[in-house]
């Protein structure tokens, strides 16, 4: 019984051990939710996932279309801001480094007000799913950078000298080492930020795009039912971030050379 | 192969002298360097390889001058094999493509002719089996015999190997210095700065002592070792000796 919770300072679990703790785990889980909410005397009604499916599905579509675009525009975003960080020219590389300080300084939440007011109000761009891409590709490009720069600087010098001696060019040297590293060291850390960006981008709820969190809360407003509108969007997001966790998961193993 | 060096002299941003005024002109086929940490015996054989210039002076291998801009001194590489201390393997490429990817992109081979030559070569070195590994699969001792391999591979008019077993359990030390004797008795001309005084002695026909930036002495190895002229060689050669059984 014993051998079945406790783990010995060496040993690794066993299946049925493995099985019997996440049982466990579930079950004090569900117990949980189901006094609190007796506590309350709700029953559940999921019956508005079928009567809003389109609704529903348009929301999850648009949260799928917002992350993915601002993924890449976020990674173009990135790519400059680590290029101008070592940039030779002083302004650009300050410029690079206030905006990476400042993004990473401060609460999503401000910049989609402060930026949906500059870009909405001085810009003049009307369009919320351009304007919720541009503020959340504003924001992950800082992490982006940060990520870009750190595996640029860890770059060995001592390859690049090896790449220099077997005659490679300053063409065939990026081609051929410096962009296969830094892909290997950069993919696993990119693809958890596509996991951040699909969560982040539930904020764009506050400029009333139309992603899932706003439908959910707009359908949650009028049948009451939180509790099960929340953990269905719940459950909505980590199909989304499980798969794209895994991925980094798997691409780290496939990268293992380079630890 | 004639190395000429004409009041050769490399300082670094921070000042020092590394390297400082050395004169030399000799007929080479083997050729020993060694010395004290910090003589300056890798910015020598770097600046030999094309991978540093000079800060004054001026280097000639078989009468031309080593190039000083970047197109001639990339063309001056690809005929010349390096192999570094260590970490020279790229980290992401298996030992196959090592060898392989410097054929195909600096020296023209077609993929096929590539192949065949890195495995001709890993397989002479004993490293058929392991052609699919990354160097962080590999041991030391076989790392740096892959690092020979990618270095010879394209049939380079010289080698240069910058102690290449100094970072190798004492194990490997002999599997590697073994392939460096082979190839020099297939006619390899080569430059070898190492530790391994042995090898220096008994398989380099010529020796040079490199202490402080200076090219203290020059000549047979033999000679170099059983007759030192300088108190520093003296004293380098002693050092080395205090443990031997
Ligand atoms: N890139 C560099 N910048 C500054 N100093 C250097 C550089 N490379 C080597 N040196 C210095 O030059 C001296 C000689 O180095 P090196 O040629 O590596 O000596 P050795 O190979 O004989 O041990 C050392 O004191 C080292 O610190
Ligand atoms: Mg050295």
């Amino acid at each position: 019984m014993k051998k079945l919770f406790i783990l010995g300072k060496e040993d690794r679990p066993s299946l049925p051990a493995i099985v019997c703790s996440w049982l466990l785990v579930c079950i004090f889980i569900v117990v949980f939710f189901w006094i609190s909410l007796h506590a309350i005397q709700t029953t559940f009604d999921f019956s508005f996932i079928a009567d809003f499916h389109i609704r529903l599905l348009k929301g999850f579509g648009m949260t799928l279309l917002l992350s993915l675009a601002s993924f890449i525009v976020s990674l173009f975003l990135g790519v400059i801001s680590a290029a101008g960080q070592g940039s030779r020219l002083l302004p650009i590389r300050c410029l690079c480094t206030l905006y990476v300080t400042f993004i990473r300084g401060t609460p999503l939440i401000m910049q989609i007000y402060l930026f949906f007011y500059i870009i909405g109000t001085a810009w003049g761009i009307e369009n919320r799913f351009l304007a919720g891409v541009l503020i959340l590709s504003i924001f992950e490009g800082a992490y982006i950078t940060e990520i870009l720069r750190g595996s640029l600087l860890s770059i060995d010098a001592a390859q690049l000298e090896a790449a220099r001696a077997v005659g490679f060019t300053h063409a065939q040297t990026i081609r051929w080492v410096i962009l296969p590293q830094l892909i290997a060291r950069t993919l696993p850390a990119l693809t958890g930020q596509l996991a951040s960006i699909i969560k982040d981008s539930s904020l764009l709820s506050m400029i009333a795009v139309i992603e899932i969190t706003q439908t959910i809360r707009e359908i949650t407003a009028t049948n009451f039912r939180l509790f099960e509108g929340y953990f269905f969007l719940g459950i909505l997001y980590l199909c989304l971030t499980l798969p794209v966790t895994l991925a980094s998961k798997v691409l780290e193993r496939r990268f293992r050379y380079e630890n | 192969m004639k190395i000429e060096f004409q009041q050769l002299s490399r300082q670094f941003e921070d000042g020092r002298i590394v390297l400082d005024s050395i004169n030399f002109s000799d007929e080479i086929r083997t050729l020993a360097i060694i010395g004290p940490s910090g003589g300056g015996k890798s910015t020598l054989l770097r600046i030999l390889g094309g991978l540093l210039l000079p800060t004054s002076g001026e280097v000639f291998v078989n009468g031309s001058p080593i190039p000083q801009n970047e197109e001639q001194l990339q063309r001056y590489r690809k005929e010349i094999g390096f192999v570094f201390q260590q970490g020279g393997l790229f980290r992401h490429m298996t030992a196959l493509e090592n060898i392989q990817i410097p054929l195909v992109q600096v020296h023209h081979y077609s993929e096929r002719s590539a192949k065949e030559r890195a495995l001709e070569l890993l397989e002479r070195f004993g490293l058929k089996e392991d052609s699919h590994k990354r160097p962080f699969q590999l041991s030391g001792g076989q790392q740096q015999r892959v690092a020979i391999a990618r270095a010879i591979a394209a049939r380079p008019r010289f080698l240069l190997l910058d102690e290449p077993t100094s970072a190798l359990d004492p194990e490997y030390t002999t599997e590697v210095l073994d392939i460096v004797n082979e190839l020099k008795n297939e006619g390899m001309e080569l430059i070898i700065v190492t530790h391994e005084m042995g090898f220096a002695r008994h398989a380099c026909e010529k020796a040079a002592f490199l202490c402080q930036g200076r090219l203290m002495e020059y000549g047979d190895s033999h000679t170099l070792f059983t007759h030192p002229q300088t108190p520093q060689l003296e004293q380098f050669l002693g050092r080395l000796l205090e443990w031997n059984i």
